[in-house]
């Protein structure tokens, strides 16, 4: 009972990291906003400067907001196809779902020239991204659920997903083989990932999808552990293995795609923070991971898009970049220090 | 087959057909098998690699189809069983590696609680109390904090008989727990399921390759050889010969005195 008492320890530290984390990540920025005016404006009084009400309301929290979300949401994603899949380099990228959303983005912003006109008003260019980008997702992942039910072996099903992905990367190079130079820049900045682009609306939409992941993720928690001994013996502990497959192959693509199309294609996340998380809590139950994997997952992100503003400056990196030089050097060291990794 | 005799009966085929199907094909393992397992038996599966063994055992635990015929549990076809309503009456062990997990070992015997806890898995009193009670029973309630993958080979299959007791089923079926064992540990992992099988008064079906301890251990035997099966106690099948049929009798031969293998030396 000990255990407990310390998971809860860390629950509660990781959740003042997170808070901490949030503060500092609306304080920064072009402008440098005190913590005591944040504070002012979250209680309902006016900071010491009007104009960083509207800073702070409509871009700084909507992106603090957005970065926990996609963290979170990415990194549970990842611990899902880990857990599925029995192996740890499974993540939303390994199953094609994140190359299904950028196709879907591609085809929407690089044929326009063949379409024509129609594509001109700017709400259908708001709206039509993300519904482009979802639907791409969600084509693969039906793609890879189809093939799921034929093949029973997990391992070919991460190598198919894996196919569908370079497919949809070959469809993508097509593409902009055939575009002109302005709607490739358009992608390529798509595709450098960006939090802070979202209204108060379309977080609404983001928060919805979100509630309905978890209570898909509520219930696959006992699937997902008794997946962990192998799926004959989750079979013999009366687990409907089809079914729980499915439904977490639905919310990992709901996820992916939703993130993906808000946000750009957002390397790393989902494939680093569920081992980070694994290393520091030293479980593979998923009633401890998968709060501990959402709370880290919004931590790092947030990380690294204070690290994307460049505090005191006017530019803001590409935030996928900064997943990556923060991500990868995090992993390897980890890796090379404890030497093993589990699913 | 008196009516009383039906009772203790749990586990019943009927002109069983095991084998492998696919959309074209058809590949028959084994057919017309009669099998009546009683209660409170510990009972060997024994024959050669590739007999059949783990098809068999696979198609009685609804892993995998069988090809034609009946398999009645407590006299209800097993077709109507749900996974679920399965997971009550039957625990396996499998011969399959777990996948590396950092799961520790009261982890592991708990997962066997998984049929009876609510939606989200919430160990009741009850269920630590099973969980518990199967770790002392297979001797391996010291190591219950422990990471599974620390554990040495023999204490790992412990473990997986633990999960499978605490699963509370009528009926345990493994697949070859033995295999990486030495004897030593073959024989703590035997004696231990033929104890199991007097206090508990659980079905133990178990293949194995280590005939001469399923002879001296074991209380009746379902045996593979030359595509048929037989099944019965040791005095039933020395009687058919069946034992003799088992392996090829140029290298290895029956001894009905000893009621043991030998490897026939020339």
């Amino acid at each position: 009972m000990d255990k407990q008492t310390a998971y809860t320890k860390q629950f509660i530290l990781l959740g003042i990291i997170l808070i901490v984390t949030s503060m500092f990540n609306i304080s920064i920025g072009s402008i440098d906003i005190p913590l005591t005016d944040i504070f002012k404006t979250f209680i309902g009084q006016v900071p010491t400067k009007s104009s960083w009400e509207t800073i702070i309301i409509d871009y700084r929290l909507p992106k603090t907001i957005t970065a926990i979300l996609v963290g979170s949401g990415l990194s549970i994603s990842g611990l899902l196809m880990q857990t599925l899949f029995r192996n740890p380099l499974a993540g939303p990228f390994v199953l094609g779902i994140s190359s299904g959303a950028s196709l879907g983005v591609a085809v929407f912003l690089l044929s326009t020239s063949f379409l024509g006109g129609m594509f001109s008003f700017s709400a259908f260019l708001n709206w039509g991204l993300p519904f482009a980008s979802s639907i791409g997702a969600f084509i693969v992942l039906l793609a890879v659920i189809i093939a799921a039910n034929k093949v029973r072996n997990t391992m070919s099903i991460l190598i198919i997903g894996l196919m569908f992905g370079s497919l949809a990367s070959a469809l993508i190079s097509v593409l902009s083989y055939f575009s002109d130079a302005e709607q490739i820049k358009q992608f390529v900045f798509w595709g450098f990932g960006s939090l802070g682009n979202l209204t108060w609306n379309e977080i609404l939409i983001f928060l919805g999808i979100f509630i309905i992941a978890i209570l898909g993720i509520l219930i696959s928690i006992k699937p997902l552990n008794s997946f962990l001994l192998g799926e004959n013996y989750a079979k013999s502990l009366g687990i409907n293995t089809r079914k729980s497959r499915n439904i977490i192959l639905i919310i990992t693509s709901l996820l992916t795609g939703v993130i993906t199309a808000f946000c750009g294609p957002i390397a790393f996340i989902g494939l680093a923070v569920p081992h980070i998380t694994k290393l520091i809590f030293k479980t593979s139950n998923h009633k401890i991971l998968i709060p501990a994997v959402a709370l880290f997952g919004g931590i790092i992100l947030l990380l690294c898009d204070s690290i994307a503003q460049l505090p005191n400056s006017e530019f803001t990196l590409p935030i996928n970049a900064i997943t990556s030089l923060f991500g990868a050097p995090v992993v390897i060291w980890l890796l090379v220090r404890k030497k093993k990794i589990y699913i | 087959m008196t009516e009383q005799n039906t009772q203790h009966i749990v586990l019943q085929t009927r002109n069983l057909s095991i084998g492998y199907s696919s959309k074209k094909s058809e590949k028959v393992l084994l057919e017309s098998i009669d099998l009546d397992i009683k209660k409170g038996e510990f009972i060997a599966l024994l024959g050669k690699n590739g007999a059949g063994k783990s098809t068999l055992l696979r198609t009685l635990s609804k892993v995998q189809n069988k090809l034609a015929g009946e398999i009645t549990i407590n006299q209800k076809k097993l077709n109507t069983y749900s996974q679920h309503e399965l997971a009550k009456v039957m625990s396996v062990v499998l011969t399959e590696r777990l996948p590396e997990s950092q799961l520790t070992v009261f982890e592991i015997v708990a997962l066997g609680r998984q049929p009876y806890t609510n939606w989200l898995d919430k160990l009741s009193r009850e269920d630590i109390k099973k969980v518990l009670h199967a770790l002392e029973l297979t001797n391996v309630a010291h190591l219950k904090d422990q990471p599974f993958y620390k554990l040495s080979d023999g204490q790992l299959q412990r473990v997986l008989i633990a999960r499978a007791l605490a699963q509370d089923t009528e009926i345990i079926l493994l697949d070859e727990p033995t295999a990486h064992l030495d004897i030593h540990h073959t024989y703590k992992v035997f004696s231990l399921l033929q104890e199991l099988v007097k206090t508990t008064q659980k079905t133990i079906l178990i293949s194995t390759h280590e005939v001469n301890l399923a002879l001296k251990l074991a209380d009746s035997f379902v045996l593979i050889a030359n595509e048929k099966t037989y099944s019965g106690n040791a005095s039933e099948l020395m009687e058919k010969n069946a034992f003799s049929s088992l392996f090829p009798e140029e290298l290895i031969s029956f001894n009905k005195n000893l009621q043991q293998f030998v490897i026939n030396k020339n």
